[in-house]
Parts: structure tokens; sequence; C-alpha cells
């Protein structure tokens, strides 16, 4: 326990404050934003619809200390039913699609969805084929897209929170 | 050179790669004896695929290529036009059974025979393509749509009292790629797992063809966003060794800087992770802000925080001046301090360790059996490691003179796999120091004219296991097939086994001591 206690002293608090303008003030508009439009905080459920897995990485990124996305009271949930939002990565595979319609079925109204990556936001290196429908908005209505091969942290963090004020 | 007295001639694979020889059966018999053969010295079933040869006035060819103790022995066999088929090998190596299944389902060239008369359930088809279209045949047509009617899997029935199924996925609980678990359990004891992958299937290998060397090395580097590195390596690698150059010394050892910082990187991640699944927050939030540290120095160096496009055939895409050099073994020495200290503290943890030890324990000899490569290969005390001097191996440059130290483990288990991953993190700080202060000056990149009809395969040891990618050229000296194969071909059937005598709640924990790509394998 001690050198637990030792080791959490000497790391300190690393989260650091949100992209963007960084101002305290603008994440206070946007946690009463959050409030009123949603009456809560906000709960995210990713969906992995057939990445190379490297946007996943970056999405876990925002749960590291420095992003620390809980702390502006947005958490990622286990289950469609539960959630807000759907953070989407791509392409869509066919294999995918039928259970990614079924996951957004499943999302309580109202609901935002977020395609991430150059693959969710256009198909990417992918592209539309045999296999894969491209773009998430070529299966469900996208409110916000995050480019980026795959896209930084503070890119997520800014298209959740683009998607929240819409 | 003949192996195992087997009448197959094999020529060693010009360059400097990791040692392969090429060699051709003559027959699906002698490539069956070839398999028993290679099975019985101990070797394992290290990539299998399918290849439309018809537009060149020949059939379809069969590619097999094989772990032996000196390195890969790659076969071909050709098969007829109007009757591709050829003996399972699943029979002999277990680990040929997803792979066949998946031949069949792109290429259409179908193996006969085999326990139970062979699996004839499709594995990346799941009813959006019919059944009599493949994708890999170049006559198959641009732009064909069907219509996507998901179809249902024979999972394997466990009958008894008391006996009933979970289904989890395709969509987990989790930030996770998807792929669909069926769970039979007893109470809460797990009796059997039975996975079906696939979901993740995005057409790649169709989408190399017909490409440019630099489009395919783009394509390589997104089969696996978290061994981005080791698939832009061995594809580079096998582009190599078909145009017959070799990348120049100084892109050898950036390379093999960038693969390793990839080790790190996901090592570091997924100790965090362990700890979250094993209830210490704490480790999470450690190793975690450790990730970030590095991911931020790859940015800043290598401009991508993964290293995405930086490893191009011919060498490498990007340089370190000395500065960066020095903010590397600076970084080493700082994250090999609190990763020591961190370690100390997962081995000291109770609680951890109650979790870790013998859960989702597999053994040596089941590891060989399924052909298992890497990490989880070394777990259960197995000495694979394409870096490393073994007998009768001699690791290619730049490892040959970095004398990389194996690590291994005996015990197979949840803790195993972390002890592994602990090991693996010193010594590749151990590497990358080196690397850093001993970057010899020369060119960075050579052309690659790509030869008509040109062949290579390139294999790589990436943090999770072998990476391998097969290349061909057609005769404008663009790509006519690429296969990756991710060593989680291998490692899924392993998890399968890993999780059979513990309980539902530990399966969190043990998939994630394997971490395994669904994406690398579902293509
Ligand atoms: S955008 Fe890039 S990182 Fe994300 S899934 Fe596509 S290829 Fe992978």
């Amino acid at each position: 326990m001690i050198p637990m206690l030792r080791r959490i002293l000497r790391s300190g608090i690393v989260s650091e404050p949100p992209p963007e303008t960084a101002a305290e003030r603008e994440m206070a508009r946007l946690g009463n934003e959050i409030l009123r439009i949603l009456g809560r905080a906000l709960t995210i459920r990713q969906v992995d619809a057939g990445s190379c897995n490297g946007c996943e990485l970056e999405i876990h990124a925002l749960n590291n200390p420095y992003t620390n996305l809980e702390g502006y009271g947005i958490k990622f949930v286990a289950s469609p039913r539960h959630a807000d939002l759907l953070l989407v990565t791509g392409p869509v595979t066919k294999n995918m699609e039928h259970a990614l319609k079924v996951a957004y079925d499943c999302t309580p109204d109202p609901k935002l969805v977020v395609a991430v990556g150059d693959c969710g936001c256009n198909g990417g290196v992918f592209g539309e084929s045999y296999a894969s429908c491209g773009a998430v908005e070529n299966v469900l209505p996208v409110d916000v897209r995050v480019p980026g091969c795959p896209p930084t942290p503070a890119a997520l963090l800014q298209g959740i929170l683009a998607a929240v004020r819409r | 050179m003949r192996f195992f007295g087997e009448p197959i001639e094999f020529d060693k694979q010009a360059g400097i790669g990791s040692p392969v020889w090429r060699g051709r059966a003559e027959s699906g018999a002698e490539l069956q004896a070839f398999a028993v053969a290679a099975h019985r010295s101990g070797g394992r079933l290290a990539a299998l695929w399918g290849e439309d040869r018809r537009s060149d006035g020949e059939g379809f060819r069969l590619h097999a290529a094989f772990g032996l103790d000196m390195g890969h022995a790659w076969l071909g066999l050709d098969l007829p036009a109007d009757n591709p088929a050829y003996p399972d090998l699943a029979g002999i190596f277990p680990a040929a059974n997803r792979m066949q299944r998946a031949t069949r389902d792109l290429v259409g060239i179908a193996h006969e025979g085999g326990p139970n008369g062979g699996d004839a359930r499709p594995w990346l088809r799941h009813g959006a393509w019919p059944a009599d279209w493949f994708p890999l045949r170049h006559d198959s047509g641009e732009g064909r749509e069907f219509s996507n009617s998901p179809s249902d899997y024979d999972f394997v029935q466990v009958g008894g009292e008391g006996a009933h199924e979970i289904p989890v996925g395709p969509i987990h609980a989790g930030i996770i790629e998807p792929g669909h678990f069926r769970f039979s359990v007893i109470g809460e004891r797990l009796l059997r797992l039975e996975q079906r992958l696939g979901y993740q299937h995005k057409g790649v290998e169709k989408l190399f063809v017909g490409r440019n060397l630099a489009e395919g090395a783009r394509l390589a580097g997104r089969i696996s966003g978290d061994s981005t590195c080791a698939y832009a390596w061995a594809y580079a690698s096998a582009v190599e060794a078909a145009c017959g150059i070799s990348p120049p010394p100084r892109a050898l050892l950036l390379r093999a800087l960038m693969l390793e910082r990839e080790r790190v990187a996901n090592h570091l991640g997924d100790l965090g992770a362990l700890g979250n699944d094993a209830a210490l927050a704490f480790g999470f939030a450690q190793f975690m802000r450790l990730k970030e540290d590095w991911l931020r120095l790859n940015g800043r160096l290598f401009g991508h925080r993964f290293m995405m496009d930086r490893i191009v055939p011919g060498g490498a895409a990007l340089d370190l001046e000395a500065p960066a050099l020095a903010a590397i073994v600076e970084q080493c020495d700082a994250i090999g301090r609190e990763v020591k200290e961190l370690k100390k503290i997962y081995d000291e943890h109770a609680g951890l360790q109650d979790r870790f030890v013998t859960t989702g324990a597999i053994d040596a000899d089941l590891a060989r059996e399924l052909s298992l490569s890497g990490m989880a290969a070394r777990a259960t005390g197995l000495l694979l490691d394409g870096r490393c001097w073994r007998q009768g191996y001699t690791p290619p440059p730049p490892w040959s003179a970095l004398g990389v130290r194996p690590a291994t483990d005996e015990r197979g288990d949840v803790a195993a796999r972390a002890a592994v991953r602990f090991a693996e993190i010193f010594e590749s700080l151990r590497l990358l120091r080196e690397l850093a202060v001993g970057l010899p000056d020369s060119d960075l990149r050579v052309e690659a004219p790509p030869v008509a009809g040109g062949q290579g395969l390139g294999v790589v040891e990436g943090w999770r296991g072998e990476v391998l990618v097969g290349v061909a050229f057609d005769g404008e000296g663009r790509l006519a097939r690429v296969h990756p194969h991710d060593p989680s071909w291998q490692a899924w059937p392993a998890l399968e086994h890993a999780v059979m005598k513990d309980i539902v709640p530990d399966f969190p924990l043990i998939n994630k001591s394997f971490n395994l790509s669904y994406s690398g394998a579902d293509l």
C-alpha cells in the first residue's frame, strides 16, 4: 500500500485542461449545456464497426489520466440502451452493418452519432467494396465527423463536445 | 536444400530479411507429407493462403508457410483451374482450420477430407456475398452488389444437465473490436468457448490487387492499427525480397527502433488494462499515463503517435536527428525506472496475483500443437522469438548484432503473460538505448523497382507475435496478391482452450492477457 501511495503522490494530478480554448469558463459553460440538453452527464457507447483498431487506441487515450474524460461527466457505457451518443469507427463492414443498426435502434432518442476517423467519415483507405459499406453515414444518420487516421484524443474530445453543442 | 529428407527442393529467398526458403510441392500428397514431417519435428503452420494465377495461363496456387527451426519454409502447390482442391491440413495442424475456410471463402479453392470430413462452415463469409462468388478471383468483377443477409452459424452444442449458452457480441461491452463469443457454461463454470469472427472483414486483400507499392504500404500499415510498424516492415521486407534489394543500414535500425517503440507502447497499455480487469485502478491510471507519455514522444519525433507510414519499401520515410535520439534515451531511462517500481507493486499485490496466477493457463504442448507464436507462446516457456538466436536459427539484421534476450515464463497463465510483458519492456528499453546511440550513417532509402512476376515473404516479430506478409507482383510490376497474416489466427483458438478451467467472470481478464487482433485476422 505504501509504495502505491508514494507513487500516486509523486505522479500528482496530470489531468490537463481541455483542448481548444483551454478556458475553464468554456468547460463550465459546456458542462451546463450538457446538463441543459441531456438533463444529466453524457454517456457514450463506442461501436467499432470495422476499424483497424487504430482509432480505438486513441479513444482509449480519452480515459487516461491526462484527458480524464470522466472528469467532464462524460462516461463510456456498456449498453447502447444507456447511451446518449454513439461513437462509431469504421469503415462499416458488411458483416457489422446489421449489428450497428441494431445498436442504433437500441439507443434511446434523442441520440447523437459521431463518426470517427477517416474510415468512419469517408471509408478511408478501405472505401466501399463487396465487404465494406464505407462511411458510417452510409448506414446511420451522422451528427458530427472527426477525421484523422487516427484522430488525436484532442480532436476526439472536440468532436464529442461539438456533437453535444448541436 | 531439403528439409526432413522430403523430396521438395528449397531455395533461399534473396535479401537480408528473416530467413525464408521457397519450394514447390508437385502434388497434394507431397504437401501433406511435408506438413506431417514439419509437425513431427515441432514445426508450426505459420500461414496459409490462396492465389488466382489463371490470368498467367495457370490455375490456382495454394501457399503454406511453415515455421521451422532455422526459419520459414514457404511452399507453393499449383492447382488446376477447373478443380482447385488440396488435401486438408487441419488434421495435422489444427491452426489450418480457419485459414482453409477463409481461403475457400475468398479464393474458392477448397480443402478435401480432414477430421469429420472437414469443416464446411464458412469463416469470413457471413452472408454479404453468395457462396459461389469469390472476391479474390480476378474475374469476380468490380463493384458487384449483393444483398446483405447475415447467416446463422452452426455453433457446436454442449449438452448435459444444467448446461446453457451465453452468447456475447459481436458488439462487446467496452472499447474493443467486434467478434462473437459463444460460452457454454454450468453455473459460472466455463465448459467451452467457441468464437465466430470475421465481423471486421473489410476486403483488405482485394484492395491490394492492382495497387502500386506505395499504396500497398499505406494499406499494410492499416491491417491492425496497434501493429502498424510490424506490418509495414513485413510488407516492405516482402517487397524487398521480391525486388532483390536491401534497405540501407540506417533505415534498418530505424525500423527496429520503431518496432520496439510499438512493442513498449502496447505492453504498457496491456499491463494497465490487466490491472484494471483485476480491479486495480491504480495500475490502469499509472500505465496509461506512461503510455500517453510514450505516444506523445512518438508524435513529436515521428509526426504520428503510432508511427504509421514511416516504414516504406526500400527503407524508412523519416530520419531522427541527434536531439531526437537523446530524447529517446532519456525517456527510456525515465520510463524504465517507473515500470520497475510498478512491477514491484504488481508482484507484491496479493489481490492482483490471486487473479493472475493459474488463471487462463495453457501449456507448451498445446502452444506447439496450435502453432502459437509470440508473446503468448513465450509465456508457456517456448523460446520462439524471431529476433533471438536459438539452436539452428540466426536472426536477421539488425537483431543478429543486438543480441536480443528472449523473455519466457513456463506458467502459461495470465501471470506469465504479464511477466513476459514486463521483461520485454525492459529488454526493449535496453535495445532502444543501443539503437539510439548506434545509428550508422547511410542513406535512408533505396529505390524498389518492382520485378514483373516477383514474389517475396516478409516475417517480423511484432509485439503480439509473428507477422507475415506474402507479396506477388503481376506482369507490370503492380501488386497482384498480398496476403498479410496476423499471429492472432493461431492465438484465437489458444484462447478457446485457455478459458476452459475457469469461470465466466475471469474471461475478460484472460482475453485481455492475450489481447488479440480482430481486424488483423478478419482482413
Ligand atoms: S481512420 Fe486510420 S486508424 Fe482509424 S480505422 Fe481507419 S485506418 Fe485505422
